[in-house]
């Protein structure tokens, strides 16, 4: 059986805090690009090239890409052949989140309790996701979630008769309403099947993949470029002021269901959708 | 895309009146932050009569919460946070003065209509440009609720801070016919 340290979680988390709010990910920066050329609309072109320009800025001298430095997401993927050691993980995932944001000069940006809304000062409690899989691996993606673009997410629970063509047109009316909201050009996540609450998921968990990848289910990626193609006519363009470029990828993913459900979620990533991964 | 213009805070009635949805302006001078929660307090002092943190004439309200500063720099990344939050409380504050609004994303009909009736203006920064924004600001201090960490009140000196004229004083919205320009369903 491997020994995995909590302190080497910690040092982990603690980088990756860092990293994910500071360096935009290689496949975003790259689609900026592309995105300029098809950019219909001059401003929408600017506006592009000043995102370039941030990202640039934030990765040099280590400042966040975005002021919203987020709630802080922990997607663990653990092996189940592995033995936590020197404390229990989600103290040390928290600790990692504690050390990152303060020493990183990130913003804390999480309340104590939803009602009372008092800041916990050190943007703890983070999110954590575990999923056991078989062997010894222990792999943790950060990725901070900024609320401008969560607050626009939704999930519906869909009856099975509307089939693909309600999925569509949920996901065009999610991302059409968020408008200028969550800072556009968009990644959009989607989650369909399951129960509510593993759609909620997959959503989250689809905003992972790179930009340029498909779901590998040929029938799920091709839905994912005509839901692309149709929100890209949607007009709502970078920064929401009109042009060709209102989301830079469509990822789905899926999971079986209930006889009687179809389960919807869209979650709706900014231009940053910030993440960094590594392993121990 | 309209015009470049440079524009200095606070504002004159006549630097509003002449803006238009669209209109790329470069902002130098003192401008305030202010979010969701000093929203809510400086309502609260209206309703109480008390004085408010700063002069609402010509004023600027940029809505953003920064990053905490390094040492050396006056801020931390500073970008806008989503307006719409704000809503509940613009009209109040637009009624008192504060009618010149920094941000992001679509604003109420209330709020439109209060801009037109007083003849103010709505920016829009780019959302999630934070980095670039906080180069334009030159110092920054906390004025009023340094309670509220990141949501308190502050003075930021900034020079040619980009926004764009999402909203002018007639009522055009950019967002709006910006959209419609490109909208092919």
């Amino acid at each position: 059986m491997r020994v995995i340290n909590t302190n080497d979680i910690t040092n982990l988390v603690e980088r990756l805090s860092i990293e994910a709010n500071c360096h935009l990910t290689s496949d975003i920066y790259k689609s900026f690009g592309a995105a300029i050329n098809r950019e219909k609309s001059t401003l929408g072109k600017e506006i592009l090239s000043t995102l370039i320009k941030n990202a640039d800025i934030a990765r040099e001298g280590l400042n966040p890409i975005c002021q919203d430095t987020g709630m802080t997401v922990v997607f663990v993927t653990m092996g189940q052949d592995i033995s936590i050691q020197g404390g229990y993980i989600e103290d040390a995932i928290n600790m990692g989140v504690r050390r990152g944001y303060d020493k990183g000069f990130l913003r804390k940006s999480v309340v104590k309790s939803p009602i009372d809304r008092e800041n916990t000062k050190d943007n703890t409690p983070a999110i954590i996701h575990y999923e056991i899989v078989p062997g010894d691996q222990f792999h943790i993606t950060v990725a901070p979630k900024g609320f401008g673009s969560e607050n626009m997410s939704q999930l519906k629970m869909l009856k099975p008769s509307q089939g693909v063509e309600g999925v569509k047109e949920f996901v065009i009316k999610t991302v059409s309403e968020a408008g200028a909201n969550p800072c556009p050009p968009i990644i959009v996540g989607v989650g369909i099947g399951g129960t509510m609450e593993k759609a909620a998921f997959l959503s989250k968990k689809a905003l992972l993949r790179p930009v340029g990848e498909h779901n590998s289910d040929q029938l799920i990626a091709n839905l994912e470029k005509e839901l692309l193609e149709s929100i890209n006519k949607l007009g709502i363009g970078p920064a929401g002021f009109g042009g060709s470029t209102t989301a830079l990828s469509v990822n789905i993913l899926t999971y079986a269901t209930h006889i009687a459900g179809l389960p919807v979620s869209v979650n709706i990533g900014c231009h940053a959708t910030r993440h960094a991964e590594g392993s121990l | 895309m309209n015009e470049r213009i440079e524009l200095k805070a606070p504002f004159t009635d006549n630097d509003i009146l002449n803006l238009k949805a669209g209109d790329m302006v470069y902002i130098s001078g003192i401008i305030y932050t202010a979010r969701d929660a000093a929203h809510k307090k400086m309502c609260e002092m209206i309703k109480d009569g008390a004085d408010m943190p700063f002069d609402f004439a010509g004023a600027v309200v940029y809505y953003a919460g920064p990053c905490p500063a390094k040492p050396g720099k006056p801020i931390g990344s500073v970008g806008p946070t989503t307006s719409g939050r704000m809503d509940l409380y613009s009209p109040m504050l637009i009624e008192k003065g504060l009618k010149v609004m920094i941000g992001k994303g679509l604003r109420s009909q209330e709020v439109i209509d209060s801009i037109v009736k007083h003849s103010g203006v709505y920016f829009a920064a780019i959302g999630g440009a934070a980095a670039l924004m906080a180069q334009s600001v030159e110092s920054a201090q906390v004025i009023a609720f340094e309670e509220l960490g990141t949501e308190a009140v502050r003075r930021l000196e900034v020079k040619n801070l980009p926004v764009i004229v999402a909203i002018d004083s007639k009522g055009n919205n950019m967002y709006q016919t910006g959209r419609e320009e490109y909208q092919e369903i």
